[in-house]
């Protein structure tokens, strides 16, 4: 009987590691692409070793595109012009790409394999994403489900961006969870404090991210941040500024708020923030200190379901009504609208601006899902 | 087994023998895959290859390492772990050397170590005792099979998307119908080989 379970072993033992070395073997062989070349806009170049996606053989010489399902090709953010080496659309690549920029060569960088030499095109303005080392120098929570994240710069020491740029949080293995992810959010602090970022994080049930934010996170700890990237900022212009968020897309707007603090506009601005219950909303003190201190600046929080307890004189029900009513009272000729939040609301919300006559174009918005 | 030709196994394998409509292997792609013929066709392709090479492979581990050990119980184990390598190996090589047809199976191919199709050829291959060449035509003969009876179903089911189905019977409800209905229709071909 031994003897048996001893051969057993031994076969089965012997024909896996048999099986596993041809395959060790095989990839050395196979997959092995050797050095490759990216071109990147006719200026730049990089080797790199062959035979893994673009966007990790651009990370590994610290250029970074946006990505916010850690190259799982779901996003689309990574997508980026390669004009030579990229071989065939790939069918998960299909999906996630409109007609003009399939014809423009416009690829998803985390799909493309690198297996010889490529030549591609990006915004100049990536190459100033960077990786950033940071300190949490503070936690506190905003909501029962909203955590304000304060993180301290330590190299590099500074950052530029404009106000309503977002940067990924690069989050670590905890618990059962063994990879680890990066998430998108926006920066909440204003411009001009360079040496901090401040973030809001919504615990999203079964978040990877979110979830080691609020259960493991702790201040002191240390944590990498790549970033800025984004285009949502604000655009000049004459009409009135309408801005709509919900939950945690609070972030933008209070960076946009403490720009238009240092330099306030000639127009008027109004800001709709929707939530369900007072137990939703949060920042209250700081918007009645921005609308002390910008001149024009309103601020009309309403509750979808407001509690018996809650005590609510304001606003009442979905966003989309405040918003509407406000809108058919204004010019709304050549008023902007910038809107941050869930999919769901900045659809509803835009529907309603171009309803009002809001242009298209002069709609602005960053949703998350 | 000695006598019977490969062409013969490789023709009842494909019709009378059907492994699919004869013996309900590779159900669960076959329903999940059909919708569209596209896809179904690269799933398809991918068996046939798969199975050949398996089928070869494991005639290989099985006569000249398992049974001369006296270790032929392992022939589960030892079956699933080549069907597995193979394929790695496979997506690999393809990946490579051919780059349009690492677009249509690749991400098929993973898929097909879980099909039990693959490792019922290489399992009847040895209850019936074939050769080395007539479990080559064996498995090949099964892939092309399953290759058919997967393309009519998709082929079915892409004209069902215009017709009206009650409620109920969409998606598997009306593929399982069909899949019985063409399995009957495989039976006019039985009077022709029988293979056991």
């Amino acid at each position: 009987m031994t003897v048996l379970i001893l051969k057993t072993v031994f076969l089965i033992t012997a024909i896996n590691g048999a099986l596993a070395v041809l395959l060790v073997i095989a990839e050395r062989f196979f997959a092995n692409y050797g050095e490759c070349r990216i071109r990147i806009n006719d200026q730049k170049e990089l080797t790199v070793n062959g035979g893994i996606s673009l966007l990790s053989a651009l990370s590994s010489q610290k250029i970074f595109l946006p990505s916010a399902c850690g190259g799982r090709g779901t996003c689309a953010y990574c997508k980026c012009q390669v004009q030579e080496g990229a071989g065939p659309l790939l069918p998960t690549e299909e999906p996630l790409l409109s007609p003009e920029e399939i014809n423009k060569q416009v690829r998803l960088a985390c799909q493309v394999k690198v297996k010889q030499d490529l030549s591609i095109r990006i915004p100049e303005e990536l190459f100033a994403i960077q990786q950033f080392e940071t300190v949490v120098e503070q936690m506190a929570d905003l909501t029962y489900d909203i955590k304000r994240v304060r993180l301290k710069l330590i190299d590099p020491n500074a950052i530029q961006f404009k106000a309503g740029q977002y940067v990924q949080l690069v989050s670590q293995p905890y618990g059962k969870v063994r990879e680890s992810v990066q998430r998108a959010y926006s920066i909440a602090s204003p411009t001009y404090e360079n040496g901090i970022v401040e973030l809001m994080i919504r615990l999203v049930p079964e978040g990877i991210c979110t979830t080691w934010v609020h259960e493991v996170l702790q201040e002191g700890d240390h944590v990498q941040i790549i970033g800025p990237m984004g285009d949502f900022e604000m655009h000049e212009g004459e009409g009135e500024i309408i801005m709509v968020a919900g939950g945690s897309g609070m972030a933008p707007m209070v960076s946009l708020l403490s720009d238009m603090l240092k330099d306030p506009p000639k127009r008027k601005a109004t800001y709709f923030f929707g939530a369900v219950t007072k137990r939703d909303i949060f920042f209250l003190d700081e918007m009645a200190e921005f609308e002390k201190r910008i001149p024009n600046f309103n601020f009309v929080p309403a509750l979808s379901d407001p509690q018996p307890d809650d005590d609510w004189d304001g606003e009442t029900g979905l966003i989309t009504v405040p918003l509407g009513n406000y809108l058919s009272t204004i010019k709304t000729e050549n008023a902007q609208g910038y809107l941050c939040g869930s999919p769901g609301m900045i659809h509803a919300c835009v529907n309603v601006m171009k309803e009002n006559g809001i242009s298209g174009e002069n709609i602005f918005f960053d949703p998350f899902g | 087994m000695e006598g019977l030709s490969p062409w013969i196994l490789f023709f009842a394998a494909i019709f009378t023998g059907n492994i699919l409509l004869t013996y309900f292997l590779g159900m669960c792609s076959f329903l999940s895959v059909s919708k569209q013929i596209k896809t179904a066709s690269g799933l398809g392709l991918a068996v046939i290859f798969v199975l050949t090479i398996t089928a070869a492979l494991n005639w290989i581990v099985y006569w000249h390492l398992l049974q001369p050990l006296g270790m032929e119980y392992l022939r589960y184990i030892v079956f699933i772990v080549v069907i597995a390598a193979t394929v790695q190996l496979l997506e690999m090589f393809i990946e490579r050397y051919s780059e349009s047809l690492y677009l249509n199976l690749g991400i098929f191919l993973p898929l097909i170590t879980v099909n039990c199709a693959i490792l019922g050829v290489s399992l009847f291959m040895i209850i019936r005792k074939y050769t080395f060449i007539q479990s080559v035509a064996f498995g090949a003969g099964s892939g092309i099979g399953w290759f058919l009876a997967i393309l009519a179903m998709a082929g079915i089911r892409e004209r069902l998307n215009e017709k009206k189905i009650p409620a109920a019977l969409h998606g598997p409800g009306i593929a399982l119908i069909i899949s019985g209905i063409m399995a009957m229709a495989f039976i006019g071909f039985s009077g022709m080989v029988q293979i056991q």
